[in-house]
């Protein structure tokens, strides 16, 4: 109680001495640190696009003739589509044209028909703004090109409707305005907007470049990662560089809050900010699974383990023991599936018949879990069928 | 009086009795400044929202502690009015939208955006930000959950959420990325005998070790099931011992006896009665997952291994069936007629491949 009130006067002290100036700098200090490293470590020039070789390679091509067609970008989540399309829009209009020319929709926000009507018709429609007090510098750093983008994010969620009503208004405002259309599954954008598109395939991201990328970012964070920690994080992200990412970025919360901790207390006192970050833990293999939420695999060894034929009788009794454990101690029936998915599947010691069978009760248990059926029972009956089919050769 | 469960409950993150590795962890993120959006998730009676209740004490002091409840009405597009009630304190806010059903988007944007667009007046208070504690996250439905995107990302300066959810299945992917993940697991069944151990001692009641035990089993590691089954012992008997009988709660009793009959007996007369016993727990309002669940395993420990998975298998059948259909009884029922289909072959010797 009485070092707070110390605080507090302290705090008053010092915003009394000190002008507006530093606490606005504080804030925005501030704001930086909250940022979500996707946001924050997102990537500045198409360069910078990490192992989309193929499709950044077109477009700085695009980039120097300042020509560009309408694009569609699909692929997975986090391959970098979004970082693409705005990287590529800062390097062709730079920050001062930026607000005016580019219009970034995202479909989840408003995707209904009226506003393809209104917003983006309006903006497509509208004649280009010239510049105005761009010196030659500007323009030799940046082309400049006589159109807009209209960005529409996550484009596969918009309906059929809100799709069509674009057919026409990508033509009619060609002169003017290119569209670029990103999103999840190719097959949702219906066919007349996808062939006037050129389409670009964002493939998932290989372990090598997303491996780079998070060590950079450790390494900017000053975080110390124990071995195998960045493995760790592409197999729990699958692919999905924001997932890694952000599991990162959690982590280095956990570890680090106690350096945080360390510099707000000593806040006024730079002497002693210096030996903060000694205390701070690295980041472990563990913390990041159970950030993920990954199942250990030692429990997946019981339970695999028990699901193997015995000698005589079901297996049910161990099944159930490993199950109720397993449901107790709060693991997500989902998580599970997916790992004993990869663990079953991949094993070369059940026959593909077998595997077959097995890959049915999977399929109805995950229908059965996203419709949120009791995941104790679920697991249950999915284990157990296992067991079943693997005795039954 | 107040139950034992809500009397001892600890009110500092110091109190907790297990996991203080957890315990730390939330301390840490208390005290770091910046405190992200939460997603705990555990089982019932692991002691999650007690957790929270302590984080929160830790965040903002002992303001969290004087609660008020409020009654606010909201209009649906369909100028339906909807009735929801709010637990707050000066700091946080505690809602639970499965309440209201499928308007519970309604609320969230709502409440949610009036909460993130008022900053903390109160200059003394230890964070800029308020918490939204939202319970039984994984019964909200999509919409909500997809409303619940946006404005996590829209107002983070001035809200911070905690969901709290028994599994994370139901938690579409985009929240589960946004959201920093903590499991909370049942307690052990030794953390629970050191909990009724510290409740005795509380009380001044005898101890007895192996009675102790055998509650902790009987409860299925849930904390506070065991306390309520610890305190209704002693409310019960003069003199407690090692072989005090665990009276089971009444519904249990119930469907234990209709277990029994459906193994006496297979007959459509039978079916008829167990069909009056399910509509009785029914209208007691004993989810209906609940009473399959119990049922399930009552009738598996009595039936041959061979029958075992068999069994499991329709139960899981009829579970889901029960969140897709709207008659819950139809599945109920179906669920005791297959039952007494497959026991009745197997007892034949006709194989049970039905």
């Amino acid at each position: 109680m009485a070092s707070t009130f110390f605080n507090n006067k302290a705090r008053a002290a010092a915003a009394a001495s000190s002008s507006s100036k530093p606490k606005v700098g504080e804030a925005k200090e501030d704001n930086v640190r909250q940022q979500p490293w996707v946001e924050k470590y997102r990537p500045k020039t198409l360069d910078d696009v990490a192992a989309q070789d193929h499709t950044t390679k077109v477009l700085q091509r695009t980039l120097q003739a300042s020509n560009l067609p309408h694009m569609l970008f699909y692929g997975p989540p986090g391959t970098g589509k979004t970082s693409t399309i705005l990287a590529l829009a800062k390097s062709l209009f730079g920050p001062a044209l930026y607000r005016s020319r580019i219009l970034e929709l995202n479909a989840s926000d408003e995707r209904g028909i009226g506003i393809v009507r209104d917003k983006v018709k309006n903006f497509a429609r509208a004649q280009l703004s010239q510049p105005t007090g761009l010196d030659a510098a500007y323009r030799a750093q940046y082309p400049c090109p006589p159109f807009k983008i209209i960005i529409l994010d996550e484009a596969d969620s918009m309906t059929q409707d809100a799709q069509s009503a674009l057919r026409r208004t990508m033509e009619q405002y060609s002169r003017i305005t290119r569209f670029c259309l990103v999103c999840n599954y190719v097959t949702r954008i219906i066919e007349p907007l996808a062939s006037r598109c050129s389409k670009f395939r964002f493939k998932s991201l290989d372990n090598s470049a997303a491996g780079s990328r998070l060590e950079n970012i450790a390494l900017a964070e000053n975080l110390t990662l124990e071995d195998g920690v960045v493995p760790t994080l592409i197999k729990c992200g699958d692919g999905d560089l924001r997932r890694a990412i952000t599991y990162l970025q959690s982590a280095a919360r956990l570890v680090g809050a106690t350096k945080a901790d360390a510099k707000q207390a000593n806040g006024y006192d730079d002497d002693e900010m210096t030996d903060a970050g000694s205390a701070s833990g690295t980041i472990t293999v563990r913390s990041i699974e159970e950030i993920a939420g990954v199942i250990p695999e030692d429990i997946l060894d019981n339970l695999v383990q028990a699901m193997q034929p015995k000698g005589s009788g079901s297996a049910y009794d161990a099944v159930s023991k490993v199950v109720t454990g397993l449901v107790a101690d709060g693991w997500s029936a989902t998580q599970l599936v997916s790992q004993l998915y990869r663990r079953v599947v991949f094993t070369e010691a059940i026959p593909d018949i077998q595997k077959n069978r097995i890959v049915m009760a999977f399929s109805e248990m995950d229908k059965r879990l996203v419709d949120g059926a009791d995941e104790h029972l679920s697991v249950l009956d999915l284990t157990l069928r296992i067991a079943g089919i693997m005795r039954s050769g | 009086m107040a139950l034992l469960v809500d009397k001892l409950r600890p009110r500092t993150l110091d109190s907790l009795s297990y996991h203080p590795e957890l315990s730390d962890r939330l301390r840490s993120l208390a005290q770091s400044g910046d405190f992200p959006h939460l997603l705990v998730y555990g089982p019932s009676g692991a002691g999650k929202k007690t957790r929270i209740i302590a984080t929160l004490k830790e965040l903002y002091g002992p303001g969290v502690e004087k609660i008020k409840i409020d009654a606010r009405v909201f209009q649906t597009t369909s100028n339906r009015k909807l009735e929801f009630n709010i637990v707050s304190s000066v700091y946080h806010l505690e809602i639970t939208p499965a309440d209201v059903g499928n308007y519970d988007r309604v609320v969230i944007q709502e409440l949610l955006k009036e909460v993130a667009q008022t900053q903390q007046v109160d200059l003394s208070a230890k964070q800029r930000f308020k918490v939204v504690v939202i319970n039984e996250a994984d019964h909200l439905t999509r919409d909500a959950q997809a409303a619940l995107r946006r404005t996590m990302e829209k107002y983070s300066p001035n809200l911070r959420l905690i969901l709290l959810a028994n599994s994370t299945s139901n938690i579409i992917a985009p929240i589960r990325s946004r959201t920093l993940l903590v499991r909370v697991a049942a307690p052990s069944e030794n953390d629970i005998c050191s909990a009724l151990r510290i409740a005795a001692k509380k009380e001044g009641w005898t101890e007895v070790d192996g009675l102790n035990k055998r509650i902790a089993k009987e409860s299925g590691r849930n904390l506070r099931r065991a306390l309520l089954m610890f305190e209704s012992i002693y409310a019960q008997n003069e003199k407690v011992t090692e072989k005090t009988l665990i009276p089971p709660p009444d519904w249990e009793a119930v469907i234990q006896v209709t277990a029994d009959d459906i193994l006496a007996d297979r007959s459509p007369a039978r079916l008829l009665e167990v069909r009056t016993r399910l509509y009785d727990l029914l209208t007691h309002c004993i989810p209906p997952s609940t009473i399959l669940k119990t049922l399930t395993f009552k009738l598996v420990a009595r039936v041959d291994d061979a029958l075992k998975p068999d069994v499991i298998k329709w139960s899981a059948f009829y579970e889901h069936r029960i969140k897709l259909g709207s008659k819950v009884i139809f599945h109920l029922e179906a669920f005791v007629a297959k039952f007494m289909r497959i026991y009745e072959s197997y007892l034949m010797g006709m194989g049970i491949d039905l």
